[in-house]
């Protein structure tokens, strides 16, 4: 799988230019902002959705929107299936055995919770360990050091080197009988750096741990197949993969998920309820207590559509080559420093410039309608680790062109002509 | 294309302050200290200063890692704190949230020379998302006057 990613992103030289097709699918792109034409470059943080995606959340709340399950009125049908359709689309795009193995949350940082307060707390003992890397989203941290206030397991670091690559040595140095889980992202969401998963996959479970995986910035950036990639959760959100807001998937395998407690209780989870005692489903059901995003569901369907038609390799073969064509251009700009610089990237590109904060940057080429984030990007361990407190960054997306390229840095030129 | 409002943002005074900044020091002996942080974007600042028995600020300064604007107000701010009354000191974080809000300020009275000069950050009132940049080392010298340890500007 990683194997797969490393060859097509080598490629990205001789790929066509496709993103102008693309491009006119997304109304928000005919934005201006102060007059200049928005040039968006945040996708890591949220990508913008394409029109097929509105319309069919529209065509959907305008047509057959009720809620799900139980009802037996036309409108309750059809819009069960509907969001039932839309789980068996997931695990279609996962390449996953069952869509019982998919459960819709709000997003990945959802899913990372349920598994740590449901998985976690049953399965979890004291002296229990667990291994991160040092370049996780606080999502996949938090969780965790809420699970060892609860239980008292230990929580150990994959180190990371310079370039943001994982130190593979030092990694498998820290795996041994008490580890009983690894969690690490897929791609770095400062640096792009692509994990080598299913080399961590196999170490782990020599080591007999299981593996979670956040998907967040790879699904809509590589070809993503997680049978092949061998993990026991996949997470990863709707709305950083050209769908809407409020969902997003946890995927375990089923014997895992089958055998992990409810995590919320309520309706739709369970089978009977009486004062004395209730059962609940089996998953996915078991884990979706409450109303579940319905209307997004659909998008998030209509999303992987869109994606698989365009193809995610193929859009971050572009992208790639866009942060790299950003990455030389840069480079000319005095005091300009590009981090990380891993092998295997996506298209996010990290930087910072000499005696400008990045705050500063994000808010002065916004003016020239650039959209660029900066920040600890909700990693400040990473942060930490390249001893600094801060970053700008541009994440790119498939309908993202050239032009975009040089707006942006012709903007952080004036950044550094405003200050010197 | 001259943008008017983001040159009155990074105007000459704020560059400066944020190239040169004044009082970036721990006075000693020092009587109050705070710090402060804006968990939303990473800026840290610790305020100091150094109080008479008569409540008048005989020294004031800081130290910071943050953006430009966050630096320059602190480092505007310890300017005109030097030699003010501890009221006073209390009636400019007033006058700054105003300035920043773009609320016209009622008579300044005494404050006028203090006001004046900190006009230079008033740039920020076209840049909602910035305001917190300004206002934090205010807030941090706030709670340096009140004893508490550590003041943190909450989204």
């Amino acid at each position: 799988m990683s194997g797969r990613a490393r060859a097509s992103i080598a490629d990205c030289a001789d790929e066509p230019f496709t993103a102008g097709r693309w491009r006119q699918d997304f109304p928000i792109l005919d934005r201006s902002i102060r007059g200049r034409p928005l040039v968006y470059l945040d996708s890591a943080a949220t990508t913008q959705t394409p029109r097929p995606v509105l319309d069919a959340m529209r065509v959907f709340a305008e047509r057959s929107y009720a809620n799900v399950h139980r009802g037996v009125h036309t409108l309750a049908c059809e819009a069960t299936e509907g969001f039932e359709a839309a789980r068996a689309r997931v695990a279609r795009f996962l390449g996953v055995a069952s869509p019982g193995e998919v459960v819709f949350v709000r997003g990945a940082t959802e899913a990372i919770n349920l598994v740590a307060a449901s998985w976690g707390r049953k399965t979890l003992r004291e002296g229990d360990e667990i291994v991160l890397s040092a370049m996780e989203h606080h999502s996949n941290i938090v969780p965790w050091q809420m699970l060892r206030a609860a239980t008292g397991i230990v929580i150990k670091v994959a180190p990371v080197d310079e370039r943001g690559c994982l130190q593979r040595d030092e990694f498998a140095s820290l795996l041994n009988d008490r580890t009983r889980l690894v969690a690490m992202t897929h791609v770095s969401n400062v640096l792009g750096t692509i994990v080598p998963i299913a080399d961590v996959v196999r170490l782990s479970h020599a080591a007999g741990a299981l593996v979670l995986v956040d998907g967040c910035q790879a699904v809509a950036h590589l070809p993503v197949d997680v049978q092949a990639l061998g993990a026991d959760f996949y997470v990863f959100s709707s709305h950083k993969m050209y769908g809407p807001t409020g969902i997003g998937v946890l995927w375990g395998r089923g014997d895992i998920l089958e055998g992990m407690p409810p995590w919320q209780g309520g309706g739709e989870m369970i089978l009977n309820v009486a004062f004395e005692q209730s059962t609940f489903k089996r998953p996915p059901h078991r884990f979706e207590a409450g109303t579940p995003a319905i209307v997004e569901a659909i998008g998030f369907a209509a999303a992987i559509d869109y994606l698989e038609q365009v193809d995610a390799g193929r859009a971050g073969r572009h992208e790639r080559a866009l942060a790299e064509m950003a990455e030389e251009m840069l480079a000319e700009i005095d005091g300009v420093r590009v981090l990380g610089g891993a092998p295997e990237r996506t298209g996010i590109l990290s930087f910072v410039m000499s005696g400008v904060h990045p705050h500063d940057i994000a808010t002065i080429v916004d003016r020239s309608g650039v959209a660029i984030r900066a920040g600890h990007h909700c990693a400040q361990p990473l942060m930490q680790r390249l001893g600094i407190p801060a970053t700008a960054r541009a994440s790119f997306g498939m309908y993202n062109t050239h032009e975009d390229v040089e707006a942006f840095v012709a903007a952080v030129r004036g950044v550094r002509e405003m200050f010197g | 294309m001259q943008d008017e409002a983001l040159h009155d943002l990074y105007q000459a005074v704020i560059l400066d302050h944020a190239r040169n900044p004044r009082n970036r020091r721990r006075p000693e002996p020092c009587s109050h200290e705070a710090a402060g942080d804006n968990p939303l974007c990473g800026d840290r600042v610790t305020v100091y200063l150094r109080l008479t028995d008569v409540g008048q600020i005989e020294e004031a300064g800081f130290d910071a890692e943050g953006c430009a604007i966050a630096v320059a107000s602190a480092s505007l701010m310890t300017e005109v704190l030097r030699g003010a009354s501890e009221a006073a000191a209390r009636r400019l974080v007033v006058a700054i949230e105003a300035l920043c809000a773009g609320r016209e300020l009622t008579d300044p009275g005494e404050d006028r020379e203090s006001l004046d000069r900190l006009c230079a950050l008033s740039g920020v009132r076209a840049f909602p998302m910035r305001v917190k940049c300004v206002t934090l080392a205010w807030q941090t010298m706030l709670s340096a006057l009140e004893g508490t340890d550590r003041g943190s500007i909450s989204q």
